[in-house]
């Protein structure tokens, strides 16, 4: 099984990547992070065409992943015998969840990679927004699953990282041997964005308490986790319809359809490229930065500090296709 | 007390029934409705500001299409019966038992928080069984309890439910007091102050860097909150858990002895009680016994009546001296009174008006 590698295809790189529970503070990599940009402007975002998203999910897997095809991308991403979880983001109901159409072509996709239905399990918080954001619940193990943390429960000791101390879902820490991150692009009221970083809050039994300051440290903190560090691979950001302003509920107003998806290994890189789009249709619109808002979103510097990923520009390679 | 009450009480929180999450959600008082279906909860100074479909700091409270709910009411997590002492309240019904019960969540997040397995938590996140508020007045009755007490997590945000089972209680007979951080508004706590008979607020410090820190709070509305109770007349006692090297120096005692002296003067007494390590500060240790000997010699000298050192049992400062003649009043070991000498309220040996409510 081949891995690839989050910063870069050296042997060091590869090996920053398998140990990222490992890694201290302060230790940035050199190499670059890669951020792949899919697009398809005929792609119809608030009902797109099931083939339209699978096509698009397998141009992204491949530009990111490499290989001959799509398969051999999703390969390179997951391994027969692990059990592949799926985070999206359904807590603001449909227009503003993770799209079921993008979901299914993912589990097509990993299936026939060699992950049998017993192996999938799609989650979020709780049934109830899972259930409001166009998912059906299903706890039966011989097949997808798709189940709230509500339903399954939370561990009881206390993962602890700086300031923030909370029990971890069961799904993660007991079902997951790897998580595919799926998170939207769009606004957040008090945090700025909500992306690849702060999904996980989805799986903490105490999101709530933390997001003062705009979530700073906090987001990045509980991304510390081990088992979450340890157990995320990689994120596929839902940009089909990305929403700058009025999140996290769903605000057609402040929607536009930007047709796309991201893919990226490094969820501070994939934090900063979606806030920077995002940024961009703001002021495109005439609206004030999310600085100027006081809800900038610093806990992705403070992610990048963290050792969790490269925040600075300069080194990250936006690869538009 | 009917040993069945008594078990059943107990029994609560394993009873492991799932309740449906209706029968526990009323619209919630205190809050403004904002455009676009959000709302801005008035119910704490931290005034969260909620998206549809989200819950706030305490997360005990959600915003469903624009208006607000309280998902706790009746919602019981925890339920004993416990010595008023324990709560600690030295100056009411001493010796009495309180029917004691909790709610999840908090609208703060202490670190050093010993429920934080209820407080931190959302209330489908914990175990909890329907008791409305008349049968919560009953169940305390039957203790024989001549008091509820709302504790161990944060009842400022189980407001309502606070509200309706402390009239119930009035109605039958049963008094109510509140064990909280103080971390509320006006509104609401006036209402809470016409209803209950007792509030014992925790100083969680006395500065704004622990506040914010420590408690993800703020002291300054906490301050607010004694001087309003004082004003009200509700009776008032205040904990001060003392932790080695974050809180335990003696210009805070003093600044605290002070500042109690001018806003709430002499006669409210105070605890300074011995911090144990648990949830997010483990790496701290038990506070040593001088430590708060230090505290009460400061306040004492400030010229605070009735200070006194809690969770350690057997010692000499858990009993009510009369600060008059300077003899045992209300003699105390552990949550055990041993003694009472006070007759209507008066030192029994100089006369001297003891504080408090002293007969139910």
């Amino acid at each position: 099984m081949r891995i690839g590698p989050q910063y870069g295809a050296t042997r060091r790189g590869l090996l920053r990547a398998g140990l990222g529970g490992a890694l201290v503070a302060g230790a940035a990599p050199a190499e670059k992070s890669r951020v792949v940009i899919a697009r398809d402007p005929a792609l119809r975002a608030g009902a797109p065409d099931s083939g339209r998203v699978l096509k698009l999910l397998d141009h992204a897997m491949q530009s990111f992943w490499g290989g001959d095809s799509p398969m051999d991308a999703w390969k390179r991403a997951v391994r027969p015998g692990e059990s592949v979880g799926l985070k999206v983001n359904c807590l603001s109901g449909k227009g503003a969840a993770t799209s079921p159409v993008l979901v299914e072509a993912i589990c097509e996709r990993l299936q026939q990679a060699g992950i049998p239905q017993k192996d999938i399990v799609i989650w979020d918080r709780l049934n109830s927004d899972l259930e409001s954001a166009g998912y059906r619940v299903a706890s039966r193990t011989d097949r997808i699953r798709c189940i709230g943390n509500d339903a399954v429960g939370y561990g009881t000791e206390l993962e602890i990282y700086g300031s923030a101390g909370s029990l971890l879902s069961n799904t993660l820490t007991r079902t997951c041997d790897a998580v595919i991150n799926l998170p939207v692009l769009k606004d957040h009221g008090i945090a700025g964005v909500t992306l690849a970083l702060k999904n996980l809050f989805g799986a903490i039994h105490n999101p709530n308490k933390y997001h003062t300051n705009a979530g700073d440290p906090y987001v990045a903190d509980v991304n510390m986790f081990p088992p979450i560090r340890q157990k995320v691979r990689f994120t596929i950001c839902d940009a089909l319809t990305a929403q700058y302003e009025g999140g996290p509920s769903y605000m057609p107003q402040w929607s536009w359809p930007f047709n796309g998806l991201m893919v990226a290994r490094d969820p501070v890189a994939m934090d900063y490229t979606g806030w920077q789009i995002l940024e961009r249709k703001r002021a495109e619109k005439g609206m004030k930065t999310l600085r100027e808002m006081k809800r900038e979103p610093v806990y992705i510097a403070t992610a990048a500090g963290h050792g969790l990923g490269i925040n600075d520009p300069q080194r990250i390679d936006v690869v538009e296709v | 007390m009917d040993r069945r009450v008594f078990l059943q009480a107990l029994a609560l929180p394993c009873l492991g029934a799932v309740e449906s999450d209706a029968r526990f959600t009323v619209e919630a008082r205190f809050y403004d409705k904002l455009p676009y279906k959000k709302i801005k909860c008035k119910l704490c100074p931290r005034e969260c500001a909620i998206d549809d479909r989200e819950r706030g700091y305490c997360g005990v409270r959600e915003n469903r299409g624009g208006t607000y709910y309280s998902l706790v009411h009746s919602r019981v997590c925890a339920a004993h019966v416990d010595p008023i002492e324990k709560k600690p309240l030295f100056h009411f019904l001493p010796g009495s038992m309180a029917f004691s019960v909790a709610t999840a969540g908090c609208n703060v997040n202490c670190k050093m928080c010993q429920n934080w397995d209820i407080s931190q938590s959302r209330p489908e996140q914990v175990t909890s069984t329907f008791i409305s508020p008349q049968n919560l007045a009953g169940l305390a009755g039957r203790s024989q309890c001549p008091s509820i007490a709302y504790t161990y997590s944060e009842p400022v945000v189980a407001c309502e439910y606070v509200l309706d089972s402390a009239e119930a209680g009035r109605a039958a007979g049963v008094k109510s007091v509140v064990i909280s951080g103080g971390y509320v508004q006006e509104e609401p706590l006036k209402q809470l102050c016409r209803r209950v008979d007792a509030i014992k607020i925790d100083v969680k410090a006395f500065t704004d860097k622990f506040y914010k820190e420590i408690v993800n709070g703020d002291l300054k509305a906490v301050l607010n909150t004694l001087v309003a109770i004082r004003k009200s007349g509700v009776w008032n006692e205040v904990v001060y858990l003392v932790i080695p090297t974050l809180n335990d120096s003696d210009d805070e005692f003093r600044g605290l002895a002070r500042w109690m002296n001018a806003e709430l003067g002499p006669d409210v007494p105070l605890h300074f009680s011995q911090f144990h390590p648990d949830y997010l500060l483990k790496n701290l240790p038990v506070t040593p016994v001088p430590t708060l000997e230090r505290a009460k010699a400061i306040c004492d000298a400030e010229g605070l009546h009735y200070v006194y050192i809690g969770n350690v049992p057997g010692h000499p400062a858990e009993s009510t001296w009369c600060p008059k003649c300077r003899r045992v009043v209300v003699e105390r070991a552990g949550f055990t009174v041993r003694a009472l000498h006070l007759d209507k309220g008066k030192c029994r040996f100089c006369h001297q008006a003891i504080p408090g409510i002293w007969e139910g």
